[in-house]
């Protein structure tokens, strides 16, 4: 199977998924108890408004034309209007997003040098103490409440050691080195975490590879241990860590919600959290639109990445 | 035939159960212990905490540990090792029904599912690929935030978000068993679907769905407390981990204790799940043995 057929087949699939997805997001919206407008109007009671509202949100219209109406917004890239400051969500979206990508982009990088160097680790020591040093950290990197560990680190290297700003965020463009020092611990807390499930992929994978017969042609030819570890093994047990790498950048891109709220950086997460108190429901659909779409294409990415490096997949299917 | 019937005996005797089998395990015994304190220490709290969880005391108000106040008090002087106590109720509460909520659900419907096939199975097949679509705190903070904060909305918000994984698992376990010798025998011998279904494939349906609730048990308590800490789980002043944290956050330089033991409890019980559900895996799929 050629690539462009592999992905034109996965785009195909998509279709219905992402309908069920915009049918799930939409009736979010339905479960607001009580009235919708009622909801909407917030501190306006005012009957006439409450009336403008539902004729303004089409409410008055039955559900299914209601689902119409916004889908076909939703598909020209208009997701509505912020209640709170009468911003097109869309234009609040695109200017969170450089700032959560470079968020979920410093994690990424430090979850790779943590989880797969440890995971390698691992497979390769397997029983020693380094190993089960390895896999304790893993563990634990996936067990740490991350907004958690994200208060102790600003207890440490903010309130007692003075290093690094409690929280806040300053743009790259303005000051790249304040840039690093606000990015540096939101991106180790969700790095760490990632990191640990990077670190259990690789070494599952590690240990497969190391007992395939290819391996042991390899070490059979008298080819150096760290050639057959880091050459053959590797390259081969990384194909499951890709997939498994662009499925968690798309959830860093869609939820650090907690982790960006602890460390007051303006991101999607920050922006969803405060959509859910100011009530500002655009937002919030904003958001989940946003961020499942951006699942879903890192999801295709990852698979069609392991497409292009894994040969067996393109045999006949 | 006779000898092979007793050779079968001989080695089911021989075979020590499951939960022998995890307990040998030193990291599993250990986690079994954690988490069995863990809920001692929720179902006794009237008698293990100290003071009142919610009683406020502004004479002693953000106090370090002392003897008195074992892990100090909160910012009205409320004693949050108490409060520690009663907040393993709520945890361990949002870690148990969510995930009974997404077993009673996908059980049957996973069953449906994989045994009917058909347009049945590509429809609740779809939809479970759409919710997995959305990151699972997103849709359970979405939810909770649509629903209204509580603890009971938090739970039933992280119990769907919990249910497209369960549903996905049993549906793939119904369609591995079905194909078995077993169900075949029991279908060629005129079983009703019915009968198949909950004699012959349900039970072997359970170790994969023990597995993934333990780790989910941890998941869920986790997205308590991240729920709580945004306010949107427990609401105050009834104690829990996450809303703990978040009163803790904005006297981190007065008062650490505050922080530093919620997060601990936390850490410890979503470990001890973890250990037990790896444990679990290595004694009840053989692919893993």
């Amino acid at each position: 199977m050629t690539l462009p057929r592999y992905i034109a087949r996965r785009l195909v699939v998509l279709v219905p998924t992402l309908f069920f997805v915009s049918v799930l997001i939409f009736s979010l919206q339905q479960l607001l108890p009580g009235d919708a407008a009622v909801a909407l109007a917030g501190e306006e009671h005012d009957p006439a408004a409450v009336a403008a509202i539902r004729h303004k949100y089409h409410l008055d219209r039955p559900v299914p034309v209601q689902y119409a109406i916004w889908i076909g917004r939703v598909l020209r890239g208009d997701l509505g209007e912020s209640m709170r400051n009468k911003i097109p969500v869309s234009q609040l979206l695109a200017a969170k997003l450089p700032v959560t990508v470079e968020l979920a982009a410093c994690s990424m990088v430090i979850a790779l040098l943590i989880g797969i160097p440890a995971g390698v680790l691992a497979a390769v020591k397997q029983g020693r103490p380094v190993a089960i040093a390895a896999n304790v950290l893993a563990l634990s990197g996936l067990s740490v409440p991350h907004f958690w560990l994200g208060i102790m680190l600003i207890l440490l290297f903010a309130v007692h050691l003075g290093w690094l700003p409690a929280s806040g965020y300053v743009s790259p463009w303005e000051n790249l080195k304040g840039n690093l020092a606000t990015i540096a611990l939101p991106s180790f807390v969700l790095g760490t975490g990632v990191g640990g499930i990077m670190m259990r992929h690789t070494r599952g994978a590690m240990v497969e590879t190391l007992g395939a017969d290819f391996v042991r042609t390899a070490r059979s030819k008298s080819v150096t241990e760290r050639m057959v570890v880091l050459k053959h093994a590797l390259r081969n047990a990384l194909i499951p860590v890709i997939t498994l790498g662009a499925i968690e950048f798309g959830r860093l891109l869609g939820g650090a919600v907690l982790t960006e709220q602890i460390f007051a950086i303006p991101g999607f997460g920050k922006m969803l959290v405060d959509g859910v108190f100011n009530r500002d429901y655009a937002v919030v659909q904003g958001v989940v639109v946003v961020s499942a779409g951006l699942y879903v294409l890192l999801n295709l990415a990852g698979d069609v990445l392991a497409f292009l490096v894994n040969p067996r997949l393109r045999g006949p299917a | 035939m006779s000898t092979v019937t007793t050779t079968l005996a001989v080695t089911v005797a021989h075979r020590p159960s499951a939960l022998a089998r995890l307990l040998r395990r030193p990291s599993a015994a250990a986690a079994v212990t954690t988490v069995v304190a863990f809920v001692v220490v929720a179902l006794a709290a009237p008698w293990l905490a100290p003071f009142d969880p919610i009683a406020t005391d502004f004479g002693a108000v953000r106090k370090a540990p002392s003897a008195v106040h074992r892990l100090g008090t909160d910012e009205v002087g409320r004693d949050v090792l108490s409060r520690l106590v009663w907040g393993a109720r709520a945890s361990l509460l949002a870690g148990l029904i969510p995930v009974t909520l997404a077993l009673l659900v996908s059980i049957p419907l996973g069953l449906v599912s994989g045994y009917a096939g058909g347009w049945i199975d590509d429809l609740i097949m779809r939809i479970t690929d759409a919710m997995l679509a959305i990151p699972f705190l997103i849709v359970a903070i979405a939810l909770a935030a649509f629903l209204g904060p509580s603890l009971t909305n938090a739970m039933i918000a992280i119990g769907i978000a919990a249910l497209p994984v369960f549903l996905r698992l049993a549906r793939n376990t119904v369609l591995a068993v079905k194909a078995e010798e077993y169900v075949e025998a029991a279908r060629a011998l005129g079983g009703s679907p019915i009968r198949i279904g909950t004699r012959a494939i349900l039970p072997n349906m359970l170790p994969p769905l023990v597995i993934q609730s333990s780790l989910t048990v941890a998941a869920a308590i986790i997205a308590e407390a991240s729920l709580s800490f945004l306010g949107l789980g427990q609401q105050p002043p009834a104690p829990s981990w996450g809303s703990m944290l978040n009163a803790a956050q904005r006297y981190l330089s007065q008062a650490p204790w505050m922080a530093l033991y919620p997060g601990l409890a936390i850490f410890a019980i979503v470990l001890a799940l973890n250990v037990l559900g790896d444990g679990l895996r290595d004694v009840l799929d053989p692919k893993h043995r």
